[in-house]
């Protein structure tokens, strides 16, 4: 069973370890919605002119805005709106599971 | 416990006297029950209103049918409206009227006292309402103390300066005037 | 203290004993007067709480459960048509485990157009999962208010309270009630303070996308409050009792030991029941009334236990459930399946027909004369 720091559960085996409603604490650090992503956004550094439109854009958000900025690919789910905003063309895409 | 049915028009206050009359029993340490007959209210309409008093907890919920004691704060409603209607043997009638009790005659119901008192007089001089339409309801409770006895006229002055918003002092003069005026 | 107070001040008082910190509500007649009173026991500053004027009883209960679920206690009221707009939110309050307490004045739902009793709009909600309870007397409805408070916020339960009243029966009708001082209620009922709100300083995400994995677990979780309830229900009205002197139960008897004929009822014809329980047995007639409290949760061990040795039990419903029979009625036969005593189901007072004593006296007759066959309506003009 996963646990957060105060040792309650985050991931639920049955009633008994059930809040009373649908509330949840920390789940996303155990549910990492990577697996839901087709395609990989790449950012190309020579290009990057760390405008931070992706960051802005991100709706996740899984890009930190480092100089350049950074993709957390535990989350991002490829949705692709960082590559059709870049208006430096410094973002490509790439198949996952090559 | 006894039960007590209004019978008024709508602006006159019946629901009123029956929620002071209940209030001046409290005073006096009973257990009191007052409501009104759920309708649409409108001026001039015939009005129903209940007051029960009992020295135990009242538990029945059900409209009045068979009154201790009737108040009609409208003579015209005589005639009009079944008033007696299940009216206890020996109850009592309480009217406003010019007239006297003796002039009323209520065969159909078993051995009646009436008592009569002009309220409407009464609440005029005293500023409560209009020609048109006096508002009677405290100047009759006076007579209902003094009539049947349940409360003392103490009682529904200091219940008036409760529950009557206006012209406080004015109501409580009109009930202690038909208190004294009472007929019957 | 004791003052003379219709239902619905009654009522409003009782939240404001509770000292709730939210009031979210939206007139309907007959409920006005409690919107009323509230709005005006918050200006005068007798109450520290924030009134929050709605547009309709869906965005009143809406604000609730947001206060709720930051921690405020909450309060709101309404009746019928106002209640089956809320419908949506009742079922969400009661999901959420949010332990608001709401006054339901039972009024009719239209067309014909009704302002009268009927105890339909709360029935309607029964599968909401919230726990209803219906009073009889202007006193219950202040106990009420205030042991619902408790008995919701109750770590084990978690659960909203409707409480119920008659429209005008005891909404607009003046009766004696005992009030109790502000301190001795505050020791009775501690402050709000729940383990899962809305809290920024410790994030949690509620009501989020509840897969079939747990979705179900949630729901035997509810029901498990609701169980739990039928045990802490008792323990609260007897701590009530022991504070403050008055008796309830999630049903209350009335000379029912050795009663031959059963009359089941709820709300105010359950006191118009007992006055005319004493004149049937002053007849010779051995008749007993069961008022019901608890509807959800159903106490149906104890109806049965209580009804299981009388001849004949009579139960009266002021509301049908088209295509059935009454709702109590239902929920009654269901707890005495086994038993052989006959139920007979009542039809009585719907839409704020005036129910009688002699009018219940006429069940006790066709009990007495006819088989437990047809659902009998009282005084229905054929």
């Amino acid at each position: 069973m996963t646990k957060k720091d105060d040792q309650k559960p985050i991931v639920f085996e049955g009633a008994s370890d059930m809040p009373p409603m649908s509330a949840s604490q920390g789940s996303m650090s155990v549910n990492k919605t990577a697996s839901w992503r087709s395609i990989r956004p790449i950012i190309h550094e020579e290009k990057c002119k760390s405008c931070m439109i992706c960051w802005k854009f991100c709706p996740e958000p899984a890009i930190f805005p480092t100089s350049p900025p950074t993709i957390n690919y535990d989350y991002c789910k490829g949705c692709g709106i960082c590559i059709e905003e870049c208006p430096f063309d410094a973002i490509t895409s790439e198949k996952e599971g090559k | 416990m006894v039960e007590i049915r209004f019978h008024g028009r709508g602006g006159q206050g019946a629901v009123k006297a029956s929620d002071v009359l209940a209030m001046a029993a409290f005073l006096e340490g009973k257990q009191v029950q007052s409501f009104p007959f759920f309708g649409v209210e409108r001026r001039g309409a015939p009005v129903t209103a209940f007051t029960r008093i009992s020295d135990d907890q009242i538990r029945i919920h059900c409209y009045i049918y068979d009154p201790d004691v009737l108040v009609i704060l409208d003579p015209t409603l005589i005639g009009a409206v079944p008033l007696t209607d299940g009216l206890q043997p020996n109850g009592k009638i309480i009217i406003n009227t010019q007239r006297k009790p003796e002039e009323f005659d209520f065969s159909g119901t078993e051995n009646p006292s009436v008592y009569t008192v002009d309220c409407s007089s009464i609440a005029l001089k005293h500023g409560l309402g209009s020609e048109a339409a006096p508002i009677v309801n405290t100047a009759i409770l006076g007579a209902v103390a003094k009539a049947t006895g349940l409360v003392g006229i103490d009682s529904i002055a200091e219940s008036i300066m409760e529950k009557i918003p206006v012209k406080q002092e004015k109501n409580a003069e009109a009930a202690r005037e038909s208190f004294a005026q009472l007929m019957g | 203290m004791k003052r003379v107070l219709t239902g619905n001040y009654a009522a409003a008082y009782g939240a404001t004993a509770a000292k709730v910190n939210v009031v979210a509500a939206y007139p309907i007649t007959p409920q006005t007067t409690i919107v009323e009173i509230l709005s005006e026991i918050v200006a005068n500053g007798e109450l520290n709480a924030e009134f929050i004027k709605v547009e309709s009883e869906h965005s009143a209960l809406a604000a609730c459960i947001g206060a709720q679920s930051a921690g405020a206690r909450t309060y709101t009221a309404t009746s019928s048509q106002g209640l089956a707009l809320m419908h949506e939110l009742i079922h969400w309050t009661a999901r959420a485990r949010l332990p608001i307490v709401m006054t339901n004045v039972n009024r009719a739902l239209g067309p014909g157009w009704s302002i009268w009793a009927d105890a339909t709009d709360s029935v309607s909600q029964r599968d909401t999962g919230w726990m209803q309870v219906y009073c009889e007397n202007n006193q219950e409805v202040y106990d009420t208010t205030l042991m619902a408070y408790k008995i919701s916020e109750h770590a084990d339960i978690l659960l909203p309270t409707l409480v119920n009243l008659d429209a005008f029966f005891l909404s607009h009708t003046s009766q004696v009630v005992d009030m109790i001082d502000q301190d001795r209620v505050d020791a009775f009922l501690p402050t709000y303070a729940p383990e899962y709100k809305l809290d920024i300083d410790n994030p949690r995400s509620f009501g989020s996308l509840t897969s079939p994995d747990h979705y179900y677990e949630f729901s035997y979780k509810m029901h498990k409050a609701h169980e739990a309830a039928k045990q802490i229900i008792p323990e609260v009205h007897a701590q009530f009792a022991k504070e403050f002197g008055r008796e309830y139960g999630m049903t209350e008897s009335y000379r029912c030991d050795d009663a031959e004929y059963l009359l089941v009822t709820y709300g105010t014809i359950a006191g118009t029941t007992m006055d005319a329980v004493d004149r049937m047995r002053d007849k010779g007639i051995k008749a007993g009334a069961l008022k019901i409290r608890y509807f959800r949760p159903f106490p149906s061990e104890e109806v049965r236990s209580i009804l299981k040795n009388a001849i004949k039990v009579g139960v009266i419903d002021r509301m049908i459930s088209f295509g059935h029979e009454g709702a109590f009625f239902t929920e009654t036969k269901a707890a005495m399946y086994g038993e052989t005593v006959p139920l007979y189901g009542f039809i009585a007072g719907l839409g704020g027909r005036d129910v009688s004593i002699k009018d219940i006296e006429s069940m006790v007759d066709k009990m007495q004369a006819e088989d437990p066959s047809n659902l009998i309506w009282i005084g229905v003009k054929e």
